[in-house]
């Protein structure tokens, strides 16, 4: 639910980047705060277990700039993608106004892929969202492993509404911001569409 | 449209203001700020110079939002309240009108009691303005964003 403040002069939106585990969602998350301007973002938090494993979210606030005379602010969030931390991903989900589903390219986790974007479906519609209307970007990322799918099969398995799709290495960068850029403007896009 | 908007008019957001400048004061309260069950910071008073108010906006509502969980699990409604306590430094949270949350942190300058008594009051009166400003968001109106072309949206990703 994005928050539009006449007083402050602000659009507020809530993007959360989902996928299984160990896809890559914090490390996106990671690469965006390393490479933006120190006045745009907030500290990102990061809430995870002794292991690096995000155990409730990770947090990265950022500035994109002004339209009409309106800061945009984006909130980004992940999820934890481990499958028994169902009930915390539901929560992060609330209010969100634009999803990005990570999925990891290599071969042996198209099951957890799978298992995530319909696990997505689902937890968007007990919200009252529907996948299908929200803005909604797909990221196939570790496309720099020796292991990986091609892209047409990726596709075939999680991106059968055919949304917007990006290649990625979020580890060295290639592909993040892309992904970024394009679900801030579906948000934008839709923002405007809604008023 | 899928996702209702929250939105603040300066009228609201002022009267908000001065109901959190004033728990500062009754309250003996460090910090005082209010926080939407998204995360979004809508208004703070007192000592916020030094605080990342953006973080723990965030951090009260992930809270919220995991208490809120819990309770259903419990069959309960919700956990309307929240007390942490620190060695020097107190949180208490207040779920307000189930819509936003009212977050008060505090030292040994003042008290639990103290505290508890005058967020009661003030949640009754943010309560009443919150539901005002509701009714207002539903009424249509102007929007600002009706008119933003996809120029205005493409210029801010020209690096």
């Amino acid at each position: 639910m994005s928050f539009i403040n006449y007083m402050a002069r602000e659009i507020n939106c809530k993007i959360v980047y989902y996928g299984p585990g160990l896809c890559g969602k914090t490390t996106n998350l990671q690469y965006i705060y390393e490479r933006t301007n120190p006045d745009a973002k907030g500290k990102m938090i990061s809430l995870a277990t002794e292991t690096e494993r995000t155990l409730f979210f990770d947090f990265l606030p950022l500035s994109l700039g002004e339209i009409r005379g309106f800061k945009t602010r984006f909130h980004l969030y992940t999820v934890p993608g481990q499958v028994f931390y169902d009930a915390s991903r539901k929560l992060i989900l609330k209010g969100v106004d634009g999803v990005v589903f990570v999925a990891d390219s290599q071969i042996e986790r198209m099951e957890a892929n799978l298992e995530s974007v319909e696990n997505l479906r689902t937890n968007l519609q007990e919200q009252g969202y529907s996948l299908d209307r929200l803005p909604y970007v797909i990221q196939y990322n570790k496309r720099d492993l020796p292991n990986v799918a091609s892209v047409e099969e990726l596709r075939e398995l999680v991106n059968s509404t055919h949304v917007p799709e990006f290649e990625a290495c979020a580890r060295t960068g290639v592909g993040v911001f892309e992904t970024l850029k394009a679900i801030a403007k579906l948000v934008l896009t839709e923002l405007k569409r809604g008023s | 449209m899928v996702n209702p908007q929250m939105v603040m008019y300066e009228e609201e957001f002022n009267r908000i203001q001065m109901v959190v400048d004033r728990l500062v004061q009754d309250a003996n309260a460090r910090v005082v700020f209010i926080v939407d069950k998204n995360g979004q910071l809508i208004a703070a008073s007192g000592d916020v110079e030094n605080l990342d108010t953006t973080s723990l906006a965030s951090l009260t509502a992930g809270n919220i939002a995991a208490t809120g969980g819990m309770a259903k699990l419990l069959k309960e409604n919700e956990f309307a309240t929240q007390f942490h306590e620190g060695e020097k430094a107190n949180i208490h949270i207040q779920l307000v009108g189930n819509r936003v949350i009212l977050v008060v942190i505090f030292d040994a300058k003042s008290s639990l009691g103290l505290v508890r008594l005058r967020v009661k009051r003030a949640s009754e009166e943010l309560n009443r303005i919150f539901e005002a400003l509701l009714k207002k968001v539903q009424e249509p109106g102007e929007s600002p964003f009706a008119e933003i072309t996809d120029e205005d949206i493409d210029n801010l990703f020209n690096d």
